[in-house]
Parts: C-alpha cells; sequence; structure tokens
C-alpha cells in the first residue's frame, strides 16, 4: 500500500465543542442582556459595544503579530472580552474611553501574560477598574432609562443606598426587569438569568459559582439588616457572577475550590458595598479572588480513586 | 462511579461527572459472527501479551499444524503462542510492532488443509495447580485489550485467594464501533456461563457480576436468562446494568460500581477481593476446557468509515489486516488511519500488513477527513478534563509538569494513576494531547528511579 497511514497516540476520537464554539455560546448567552439594555437605555449601547469589540478584536490582531504568535481572533474570545467589558460601562461613554479600556483588557490584562489561558485576572474587570480610577466622573454617570423622567442622569440603586436613601429605590419588579440606572449590561437581572441558564444548559459553565455567589450576597446582607432582595438585584453582581466570576481561565478548575472562590467573592462584595467608600464592589471582589485561585486550586486538590478512607476494604 | 442521583448533579454541573460522552456507533450489533477463510500466509508475533516475549520453537521448513504451540518462553509472566494454520513455516523475521517494540514473528505458509495437531484433547484436571497450568498452555491472555497473561492472574498466592470473593465478567464494552464482546454473549452465552462457574470453582468465590452497559438490552437478557434457569448455581451470577457512559468497561471503574469498592493507586484488583475477566477470555476458557484447542481464533469487529462491509469476523490469529478488510469488501475509500482496538484506546497501526493479535478486539479504518490531526491551542482551563477523569486526577496541571520535566509534580499529583482511558482528550476543547503528555510524564517519573 502506497498509502501512509497516520500513526498517533490514542485516543482517536475528539469532542466536537471545541474553545470557539463555547465562546459563541457566550455570545449568545449576552444577547439578551443586549437586547434590554437597548430597550432601556437607546442604541447609543451598540455604539458602545461595536466599539469596545472592535477595539478588543483589532488589538489582540496587533499584539499577536508584534509578539510573532499564531494569531487567535477566530477563537472569538477578544469578542467575549469586548462585549463584557460594554456591559459593565454606562452607556454614555465618551468612546475615546472604550477604547482606552478595551486595549488595557487585551494588551495589558490578556496579551502580556500570553493571551487566551494565561491571564490571572479577568481582562473585562481589569479595565472597567483601570477605567473606574482613572475616570471616575465618566465612568458613574449613568443616563437614565428612555422615558424616565430624569432625562439627563439617573442614580443607580446602590449609589442611592450608600447615601443613606431608601426613597427614590426602585420596587423589586423593576430592579428585576432592569428599570434603573447602572452600567449598560448589568440592569436587567431577567436577561442576565435567561443568558446564564443558556450557559448551563450548553455546559459551558457549572452553576456552582453564580449561585453560591450570589447566595452569600443574600444570606451576609440580610444578617448585616440590608434587604437582601435589593442587594442581589442591583448593582453588577448578576452580570458578575454569571458572566465574570464563571471566567474559566481566572477561576479554580476543581469544584470545591469554586465553591470557597465564590464564598469569597459574596463576603469580599458585601463587605465593599457596606463598608467602602464605593457603592460597586463585584470587580473588586472577583478581581481579588481571581488573584487566590491558585492557593484555593492548592488547597482543593481532589482526592485520587482508591485513596478515599472509607472506600479501602 | 455514581449513583442515580449523583448522575443527577453531574448532567446539571454541581458535582464531578466523570466519563465523556463519547458516542456508540455499534453498527455490527446484530451482525452475526462470519468465519473468515484462511488465508495464504500467516505472520505470527511472538509478543502478544502484556510480558515477556516467547521464543520460537520451529524454524524455517518446518512443517506445523493447527494448534501447535510455536513459540513459548521458560519466564512465567508469558503465555504461549500457537500455530493457528497448518502449513510450512517459511520464515523467521524480525518485526516492529505497532506498539513500537520489536519482537520475532514467525511466517507460515498454510497448506488451506487445517490439519489439527493429533496431540490436542481436553486438559485433565485435578486441582487447581491443572487447572492454572491448563490456562497456560491455553496460550490465554486478556482478551479485552490489555493482553494481561490470565494464568498470572488466576495464580494467587493463598493468603490472596482467601480473600477474594468476587469474579467480575467485563462485558461492558465502552469502546465504540466495538460489538465482538456482545456477539460472544447473544451467540456463546453458555459458553460465558460454564467458563464463570470453572473460574468461581478455582477460586472458590461465591459471587459473580457479568458487567454489560444499559444500551445492549439483547445481552443483558440473555445473560440474566440462562443464569436464572441454572437452579443449582444461577444464584452466584448476576447480571450488573451498568450505564453507558464511557469508561465502564475500566477495570478499576467497573470494580467500583459492582462492588462499591476503590482499588487503591499502584494496586490490583485482588487487593480489593476482585478478579475481573473478559467476557471473551471467560468463553474462551470454557471451549479450551472442554477441546483443548488453544487460543489461535478471535472475533473482531471490522468497522470504521473506510470499510466497505463493516462486520463480526472470526479471524486467525496472525492474518494480516489487508485480507481481513479484503474479506469485508476492501476499502470504500482509502484509509488515513487504522486501528488495532477502539478510537478511545486502541493502537494506531504503520501499515495493513500487520497481523492480527491475540488481544486485538476489533479493527476499524477510518478515511483521511476523519483520520486528520490538528494542532492544539492553548489550554484555557475550562476544567473539562478535570470534571471527566475517573481516576480523579488534573489531567491540564500534569501536561504542564509534564511539560517542564517537574518530577516532584508528577509524582505528587499521581500520574501514574492515569489509565489512559483518553477522556480528558477527548473533551478537552483546545484538542490538546493530554493522554500522549501522560504517557511521557509516566516515562519521566519512571527514568527518575523515584
Amino acid at each position: 500500500m502506497d498509502n501512509k497511514l497516520i500513526v498517533s497516540s490514542s485516543p482517536h476520537m475528539g469532542s466536537t465543542v471545541k474553545t470557539k464554539n463555547i465562546m459563541i455560546d457566550v455570545i449568545i448567552a449576552l444577547i439578551p442582556a443586549l437586547v434590554a439594555s437597548v430597550y432601556y437605555f437607546g442604541a447609543r449601547v451598540l455604539l458602545v459595544t461595536c466599539a469596545s469589540v472592535a477595539t478588543c478584536v483589532i488589538s489582540e490582531y496587533i499584539c499577536r503579530l508584534v509578539m510573532k504568535r499564531p494569531n487567535t481572533i477566530s477563537d472569538c474570545s477578544a469578542i467575549v472580552t469586548g462585549i463584557l467589558l460594554a456591559c459593565n460601562l454606562p452607556s454614555g461613554i465618551p468612546i475615546w474611553v472604550v477604547i482606552i479600556g478595551g486595549v488595557v483588557a487585551i494588551v495589558v490584562a490578556k496579551q502580556m501574560f500570553g493571551g487566551i489561558g494565561h491571564n490571572f485576572v479577568n481582562p473585562a474587570l481589569t479595565a472597567r477598574i483601570v477605567l473606574m480610577v482613572s475616570f471616575p466622573t465618566l465612568m458613574t454617570t449613568w443616563p437614565a432609562v428612555l422615558g424616565g423622567t430624569d432625562a439627563v442622569s439617573a442614580a443607580t440603586p446602590l449609589g442611592i443606598l450608600t447615601e443613606g436613601g431608601i426613597s427614590g429605590l426602585p420596587d423589586y419588579m423593576n430592579l428585576f426587569l432592569g428599570n434603573h440606572g447602572g452600567s449598560l449590561g448589568e440592569t436587567c437581572a431577567l436577561a442576565l438569568l435567561i443568558g446564564g441558564i443558556y450557559l448551563v444548559i450548553k455546559k459551558v459553565i457549572s452553576p456552582i459559582i453564580p449561585m453560591t455567589y450570589i447566595a452569600v450576597v443574600f444570606v451576609f446582607s440580610s444578617i448585616l439588616g440590608q434587604d437582601p432582595v435589593v442587594w442581589i438585584l442591583s448593582g453588577g453582581l448578576f452580570l458578575g457572577a454569571i458572566f465574570m466570576a464563571t471566567d474559566y481561565t481566572t477561576c479554580p478548575l476543581t469544584n470545591k475550590g469554586k465553591v470557597i472562590y465564590a464564598i469569597g467573592c459574596g463576603l469580599l462584595t458585601t463587605i465593599i458595598r457596606l463598608f467602602g467608600s464605593l457603592p460597586e464592589g463585584v470587580s473588586f471582589s472577583i478581581i481579588l479572588m481571581n488573584i487566590l485561585v491558585p492557593h484555593i486550586e492548592k488547597l482543593t486538590m481532589p482526592k485520587v480513586f482508591g485513596t478515599r478512607e472509607e472506600a479501602a476494604k | 462511579m455514581a449513583s442515580n442521583s449523583n448522575r443527577f448533579l453531574g448532567k446539571l454541573g454541581l458535582v464531578k461527572s466523570p466519563g465523556a460522552p463519547v458516542p456508540h456507533r455499534k453498527n455490527t450489533k446484530d451482525s452475526e459472527t462470519v468465519d473468515m477463510p484462511v488465508p495464504a500466509v500467516v505472520r505470527i508475533a511472538m509478543s502478544q501479551h502484556m510480558g515477556v516475549p516467547c521464543v520460537p520453537m520451529v524454524k524455517a521448513g518446518d512443517e506445523v499444524l493447527v494448534g501447535q504451540m510455536i513459540g513459548n518462553s521458560d519466564k512465567p509472566f508469558s503465555a504461549p503462542i500457537h500455530s493457528s494454520v497448518s502449513g510450512k513455516v517459511k520464515k523467521i523475521e524480525n518485526y516492529l510492532m505497532p506498539n513500537g517494540t520489536k519482537t520475532e514473528a514467525i511466517l507460515i505458509e498454510s497448506d488451506g488443509l487445517q490439519t489439527i495437531d493429533p496431540s490436542i484433547k481436553p486438559p485433565i484436571i485435578n486441582n487447581s495447580r491443572d487447572f492454572v497450568n491448563a490456562v497456560r498452555k491455553s496460550g490465554l491472555v486478556g482478551l479485552g485489550g490489555a493482553g494481561f497473561v490470565t494464568h498470572i492472574k488466576l495464580n494467587l498466592p493463598p493468603h490472596v485467594m482467601n480473600d477474594i470473593d468476587t469474579l467480575i465478567i467485563n462485558a461492558a464494552e465502552c469502546e465504540p464501533y466495538i460489538t465482538a464482546d456482545e456477539r460472544e454473549i447473544l451467540e456463546n452465552s453458555w459458553d460465558v456461563l460454564s467458563g464463570v462457574y470453572a473460574v468461581s470453582e478455582l477460586l472458590e468465590i461465591k459471587q459473580t457480576y457479568i458487567g454489560i452497559e444499559d444500551n445492549k438490552p439483547e445481552a443483558i437478557k440473555i445473560m440474566s436468562d440462562i443464569a436464572a434457569k441454572d437452579d443449582e448455581r444461577g444464584d452466584i451470577v448476576k447480571v450488573k446494568v451498568l450505564p453507558s457512559n464511557y469508561p465502564q468497561g475500566a477495570e478499576k471503574v467497573l470494580i467500583e460500581q459492582c462492588t462499591g469498592r476503590q482499588v487503591p493507586p499502584g494496586k490490583l484488583p485482588s487487593d480489593v477481593g476482585a478478579v475481573v475477566m473478559n467476557v471473551a477470555s471467560i468463553a474462551f476458557l470454557a471451549r479450551y476446557l472442554k477441546t483443548g484447542m488453544p487460543l489461535i481464533s478471535k472475533r473482531l469487529t471490522v468497522d470504521g468509515s473506510a470499510i466497505a462491509n463493516p462486520k463480526n469476523v472470526r479471524v486467525l490469529i496472525g492474518t494480516s489486516i489487508k485480507d481481513v478488510v479484503e474479506f469485508c469488501g476492501g476499502y470504500k475509500e482509502v484509509p488515513g488511519k487504522i486501528l488495532y482496538g477502539g478510537p478511545m484506546m486502541g493502537t494506531a497501526v504503520m501499515s495493513d500488513e500487520c497481523p492480527v493479535l491475540k488481544q486485538n478486539n476489533a479493527i476499524l479504518a477510518f478515511n483521511k477527513e476523519e483520520a486528520q490531526l490538528y494542532e492544539p491551542t492553548d489550554c484555557i482551563r475550562c476544567g473539562r478534563c478535570v470534571n471527566a477523569c475517573p481516576m480523579n486526577l488534573m489531567p491540564t496541571l500534569l501536561e504542564q509538569n509534564t511539560k517542564f520535566n517537574n518530577v516532584e509534580g508528577l509524582n505528587k499529583l499521581n500520574i501514574m494513576s492515569c489509565m489512559e482511558c483518553g477522556c480528558c482528550s477527548y473533551v478537552c476543547p483546545a484538542g490538546r494531547k493530554l493522554v500522549q503528555s501522560m504517557r511521557i510524564g509516566k516515562m519521566i517519573l519512571k527514568n527518575s528511579g523515584k
């Protein structure tokens, strides 16, 4: 037979789920939140999102080119980062700020550490924090929802809480549906929940992190005498818990580790919100827990088959 | 691996759900085994088992008969090899096996008469010593694929023998495509049962499980029926229905499913009181005890996208893959990859001139498209490999430790517990060659002397 055969190590079959399919699933899961955002904040949402995605993809392309590494824009992970970054920005933000954010996310947080799979903190969140610290006023100017009474700007529910007010708070239903001020992708808990359920059904994420994270905030805030429903529905908690804290690269590999990580995120978020000078703490707590991931993993190594105590005869 | 509620939680992603969702593709399950005609030439390799290779007992020009012993070793960890045809030894050559080892192979030209060696008669067995010797003489090795020498498995020291309370027959057949074991049960169910009786008598065992995956309802039914029909001893044989979730047929996984016991790392099934045998091995043993005909043929599932007429075939050992494929209608597409065994754990061969070995249970040939290899991309730390590993290892971390030659890390992460089932590589979305790096990692650890 002159035909040459391929000889390779087993297994000789593989799953059809590839990195790209996973990223596309995340993009699909973010669509409901974007649709809700356009409904509440208008078409500028799309402009911000497109600017952010374009910056991320172009920065990744140039970065890989400069680093002489194989190009990775086709895995769609830069698009996910772009959308997530946009979700974390107010819809009225100037486009040049979005571009700075995209470059920070991809160049500084992701590619400088080796690209996909090697970053130790979440790129989109890192960019959000950099922008938050650099342009605090621009980052906290929240456009009001369309058709609202105050057309220029509105306070976020957490902002109202930090100011000590109760009266201006939207009711539970409006909180759940996202009819209030905030970053463009974070307000509609319902849309985020739909995206999260889609990801769990498609087995892209494990529900451990979002469930634990939200539950810890709920329990801890009610212990501290806050209204737990308002606490979990406002701010970036749903966005953070479902889409940011579950980022593969920056969360623990083990299930036990995921629980510890999510508890840490929940406790830190509650503490920052209640005692910190900032109204919101989701991004800081996730980034802080990202840094602890290697240690959490080391402490939660699974017991190898056959080393359980009760398994011995 | 897991109870029903655990499996449900696993589906939701709340707890670990070991294994890989491999497709079944049991295309040949209804294809009754056909005997392949005697080939013109057979090439019988002297290493068809895990252990010491045999030394040829014949030389070029010798006349041999069917069932005649033509290779043996004086070392215990070995099994003799018999001629599968009658005819003339053409030559003895050095031969490179697909697994990379070099061995001798005996090339025999068949005379087409299949004259049986007159010395073949049923073994006389008076005690357990005789039984183990007979098993050795039969040339039996683990027919499930690994080729572990069977008489070693059954020749247990008395203190171990006393602790053995369970015989497990592996009929899980969790590899895609392969249906040879299922056909064994459907066609020779009484052989399976009498083999079980023979071995359980030898080991003085009171309970036997026959583990079958739930995608083989006919096999489960026929085995349960005949086990129940036997009033006298029927209660010792239980059919254990396994979920069809790869790798149920992995020895350690199967033992846990049947008995709830976990074999610790580096230990053998006998350390938890169990002996595991493949269903084809046990049925062969029953036939050998009746007839005395050693292991000279094997049932193979011939399938894959490049095979014209996939079917189950009984093939003489030493027949070339080429002859087997020709008997199955030839290649319908140019083959890109040919395997001994299943797609998850099988060995890729370098040429279709390679002979059928004792421990083969399938010959699979795939077209160029399915054989194509892809460049892996970077690990995204999704944790799918960690979730899939039935041995609770961390494949992605092991891969890193292998890459950096970190002997200490490999040891700490228990790389030796890896059974190379392939689940991690299968589920990896980045297409990383995790099993391959496990093999390299094990080698690094072995060579380090730690």
